[in-house]
Formats: C-alpha cells, structure tokens, sequence
C-alpha cells in the first residue's frame, strides 16, 4: 500500500521542486527482522597537532631564515630555505594558512564578534611581524611561499625607475585597504580569494587564477617579486615593521669600501648608493617643496575620503545580503525572469522581501563609512608617501633599503669583503684539518 | 661650530630607539590582546542541512577537482521507502536499479531489500560527487534524510571556501573543529 501511496504523490506531482525543510513524511518503519538501523559514520577532520606543528616551523623557519641572514650569510641557503617553505607551506600545506591570509582572520575577529581568532592564525599573522622588528623582512625573504615561487623565476631582472616603483607599490596600500574593508563588512577575505599562486598550491583548475599566477611568473622573470613589490598587503606592514627592525640586513659584514661591485647586485633595486652632499643651493626650493607637500597631506585625504565614500555602492555590491536584496528587487518587479538559485533559496527561507532591506541599508551604512575611512587611508598613505622621497637622506655607503630590503641574501655574494672572510675562513678551515 | 653627532648617542638615533620602543610595547600588547583573544580551536566549514537548498554549485566549485562536499544519509531519518524520490528519477518506469531510473548521475546510491516494503539505502561515498540530486529528491517528497555535507578529511579547509563564497542559501557556516558535522537529527 505504502508503495502505491508513494508512487501517487511521485508521480501525481510533476513538479520537481526542492523544499528546504523537509518534513518526517515517512515515519521510521518498525522492523520485524533483526536489521538494525545503521548509524552514520562521518571522517574526522586533521588533528588539531597538525595546526600546532605547522606553527612550530613557522617559528622555526623564521628562526633558521635570520640566522642564515645575520649570521651564516649565505646566499645559497636562504634559497634552500624558501624552497622547503615553498614546498611545506605551499604543496604541502595547499598554501592555508599563511601570513598574508592571517590579515584577513584577524580583521574578521576584531570586527564579527562570532569569529573568534584561532591561535594558529594569530601566530602567523603576528610571528613574521615580530621577526621584523627585530630582524627585517625575513620572512619575504626565506619563508613565505608566495615570495618563494617568485624568487624561483627572477632570470632577467631589470631594474625599474624609482618613481615607477613608489607609484606601483600604491596599488598595495589600495588592496590593503579595500582587503581590511572587505573583511571588515563581511564581504569575504579577498587576499586569499586573489591569491595568485594558491591554484598552483593546490593543483585546482581556477582559470582565472592561473592566467593571474602564470601572469606573476612571466612579470617576475624580468621585474623580481611583482607580487611581493607591488599587490601584497602583508609585505606593506613587513616593510613598516622592518623600518624599524632592531638589526637591518647588510650588504657587506665590514665595513663598506665603495667598491660598486654590489651596485647592480640586487633584483629588486633595494640597494641605495651613497649620496652627493646636498647643494645648499637647492635647499630652500625643497624646503618649500615639502611645505607644499605637507599642506598637500590632509587635502589627499580628503580626496581619498571622498572616492572611498563615492565608491561605496560598487564595494558593497559583492556582500551577499546586499546582492541578494538586489536580485530580490529585480526579480519582485519583473526585470529579472530566470528564478535564480539565490532567489529559490530566498523563497524557501520563508524570510519576507520587507526583511531584506533593513539588512540591505546596514551593510550600505557600513560600506559608506568603511569607504570613507579607506578612502582616508590611502589617501594619507599617498600623501606620506609623498613626503617622505621629498626627504633628503645622507648616505655615506651602499646601503640595503631598510623596506625595501626582502633578506634574500642575493647581494652578500657581490660583496669582496665577504668573499675575503670566506676566504679566510675557507683557509682556517682547512689548517685545522690538516693540524687534525 | 659644527654639530658632531656622537658615536654613541645622536638625536637621530634616540629618536629611532625611542620610536622601536614604543612601537615594540605596542606590537606586544597589541599581541598579547590579539592572543588572549584567540582560542586553541580552529574553525572548519560545513553546510547547515536546513538552509541548503542543493543547488548543486558544491559539485562543482570546490577547489578539488572532486569536491569535498558528498552525500550523507541519516539512516535514523529515512522513511526506507520503495520508491525513494531520492534515488529514483521523476518517472521510473520500473523500480529497479537500472540505471536509467536512478537519480544519481554516478550511481553512487546503493539499493538493499531489507524486508517487505522496506529497502535501504546507502551511498558509496567514493563515488558520490556532492552534486545533491538525490538530496532535493528526498527532501521534496520524503524525509530529507539524504543531505550534504563538507567530509572534513577531504575539505582542504581554505581559508575563504570557495563554495560558501557562491552558496545561494549561505547555507556554508564555520564551525568549531570539535563539532566538526551539523548533521539532522531524528528529534528535529
């Protein structure tokens, strides 16, 4: 009898629609053989030690990396080490979590009070920090993964103009700031979603995010580390922290001779040459240069402030209540005649069309003023940017730009003074043996 | 007279030493608070059963080339009907297990006589392709004990799924790592 019922309301029913809440229609039939009801037996995920290990190599990567940078000086082994980071971090790990996503969690659990940071997101997103403020950017140099594939390819590396180097490194402060936004409004965490080399991680096929990852690769034969230059928001608080570092990476161990031989040495241009004295001349026109300039400060903030806050509709168009009460509308007032999944899904939900737009304002309200004080951001960013190449610096040697400066250890091999050390040590070395 | 800047102590010097102070008191409280907000306990994705609409975007934008999300059966819920709207197309001409009949595109539904009228139904997971054919079929007109769900030992656990960026329903939710299924119940 069941089985005609059944094949009545299957059949009789032509419509194949989905319910989302599907009722106990059947009850669970009482069996009279012994069959027991199976139960449902479900894969447990990792174990939580996986997460605590991929920690301890962080910290241990980060350790070995300025060691081999402060004190082995070796340019050979740096590689070695972002390599096994590459593949550890990288293959091994399918590139989550790293340093650069971290970003996005820790903005996500100062601002969703139901995300509450794991502690693994919050060592990798704080541990390359600290390493900076001690030891520079260690972590871009031998640890990151992202940094690593990058480096991998720099055959050709031509140098590019410093002007054209500060401008380009804006789009970072840009996507810093629209990242910090996004995850801060609840419109998802785009570091990770534009990952370029995550698909390679992972060996998934995301078109997109190859043409966007083999795009980097080709750049970076001949402009080093595109990505860790010019997009990664992560690096751009790498290079605030390593402004500050406590030891800064040096070309040579000694003192500096002069000599130009480590002039061209560095791919990313982060070697800065010993500066002429400044003509006295020419100072009171920078002086009033940098006046303008500094009065220039707060009218690109306003500026910034003001695209941000005009842009906001466009930024919130990918936050998801906002574009379903959009798809809503269109479909209530008939623009729209192809019932979406995100529409059948609303149907379903049971949740009243009146119900959309309240949710729809608070997220425009929140993009308008996270806008306005992105838009703030970069503009300030802009304007101290702009300063700060207006200031003269005296160098009196070749110097390893303290930001710019990665710690790949590319330039130490130029350095004669080095060569002599390992010369000596090469000699000393090898007297002991023969002593021994 | 020129100003000589001491080996040992230059204004510029204190400055900098000053401003790493400051800054590293900063980055450690601002650590310690960032620390002491965090918790031993990651977050894993899975799909809330009752806000799915098994749209079928699982299948086919998970970053594995087979996705991480498969079906489950709650054989607790499960009605064991002969015909089940889960595992047979609209209009089967005949209930049996040709393919032709089946709902699932891979046949990973398997089909068991266990006593008069009763027939279980089990899924091979190895072939399930999380498309959700089978789970609108049940919920429409049966018991919706079939549904799907992220297998945590095969979900890479991105840090921004790639699936709940596109769910319809927003059915994709974090949760904590010891609860690692949302599953449906049969009091429910």
């Amino acid at each position: 009898m069941k089985r005609l019922a059944l094949a009545g309301l299957g059949l009789g029913l032509g419509i194949w629609a989905a319910a989302a809440q599907a009722a106990q229609r059947f009850p669970p039939p009482q069996f009279e053989t012994d069959y027991q009801i199976p139960t449902v037996h479900l894969s447990p995920p990792r174990e939580a030690l996986w997460e605590a290990l991929d920690a301890a190599v962080l910290a241990a990567a980060l350790s070995a990396a300025s060691w081999l940078v402060f004190k082995k000086r070796s340019r050979r082994w740096i590689a070695a080490l972002s390599v096994f980071s590459l593949l550890y971090f990288g293959f091994w790990r399918r590139g989550c979590i790293c340093s650069v996503g971290a970003l996005g969690n820790v903005v996500l659990s100062l601002f969703d009070p139901s995300y509450v940071l794991p502690l693994t997101a919050a060592v990798f997103f704080l541990l390359p920090l600290l390493f900076g403020l001690f030891f520079g950017r260690v972590f871009c140099g031998a640890v990151c993964p992202l940094g690593a594939i990058q480096d991998l390819v720099v055959f050709r590396p031509l140098s590019v103009p410093f002007w054209l180097e500060t401008a380009l490194r804006m789009i970072a402060w840009i996507y810093l700031a629209a990242a910090v936004l996004m995850a801060a409004a609840g419109s998802g965490l785009l570091i990770c979603r534009y990952d370029p080399f995550v698909s390679f991680f992972r060996l998934s096929l995301n078109t997109p995010l190859w043409i966007l990852g083999l795009l980097c690769l080709g750049v970076g034969v001949f402009i080093a580390r595109p990505y860790c230059r010019f997009v990664c928001p992560y690096g751009l608080l790498l290079r605030q922290m390593s402004r500050l570092s406590f030891w800064s990476v040096r070309i040579t161990p000694d003192e500096c001779i002069q000599c130009r031989l480590c002039e061209e040495a560095c791919p990313l241009g982060a070697i800065e040459p010993p500066t002429a004295p400044w003509p006295a001349k020419l100072l009171p026109a920078e002086r009033r240069r940098l006046g303008l300039l500094i009065l220039l400060l707060p009218l690109l903030m306003a500026l910034g402030g003001w695209i941000g806050y005009r842009l906001h509709p466009v930024l919130a168009a990918g936050h998801p209540a906002v574009a379903l009460a959009e798809q809503v509308r269109l479909w209530q007032s008939g623009k729209m005649t192809e019932r979406t999944d995100e529409i059948r899904a609303w149907e379903t939900s049971g949740k009243p069309a009146e119900s959309l737009w309240p949710q729809e304002a608070a997220v425009l309200q929140k993009f308008s003023l996270g806008g306005l004080l992105a838009g703030i951001f970069v503009g300030f960013a802009a304007g101290v940017k702009l300063i700060q190449v207006s200031i003269h610096r005296v160098r009196k040697e070749y110097q390893a730009n303290r930001a710019g400066c990665l710690a790949c250890g590319r330039c130490f091999a130029f350095c004669p003074r080095q060569q002599m050390r390992e010369k000596a040590r090469a000699v000393s070395a090898e007297k002991k043996q023969v002593e021994g | 007279m020129e100003h000589q800047p001491s080996e040992f102590f230059s204004r510029r010097q204190f400055l900098k030493d000053g401003v790493w102070t400051v800054s590293a008191a900063l980055g450690g409280a601002a650590s310690a608070l960032l620390a002491a907000r965090s918790r031993r306990q990651g977050w894993l994705w899975q799909i809330d059963p009752y806000k799915c609409i098994a749209c079928g975007r699982c299948a086919t934008h998970c970053v594995l080339t087979e996705s991480a999300v498969k079906c489950v059966h709650a054989f607790a819920l499960c009605g064991y009907c002969d015909l089940c709207t889960g595992y047979f197309g609209p209009e089967p001409k005949a209930l049996d297990t040709g393919a032709e009949h089946q709902l699932c595109p891979t046949g990973a539904i398997r089909r068991r006589f266990i006593e008069e009228p009763y027939f279980e139904f089990t899924i091979d997971e190895s072939r399930c392709i999380g498309c959700g054919k089978c789970v609108v079929g049940c919920s429409a007109f049966g018991n919706g004990s079939l549904f799907l769900q992220v297998r945590q030992d095969r979900c890479l656990n991105c840090n921004e799924c790639s699936i709940a960026r596109v769910c319809p329903s927003r059915a994709f939710v974090r949760v904590p790592a010891d609860q690692p299924y949302l599953l449906k119940d049969a009091a429910s």
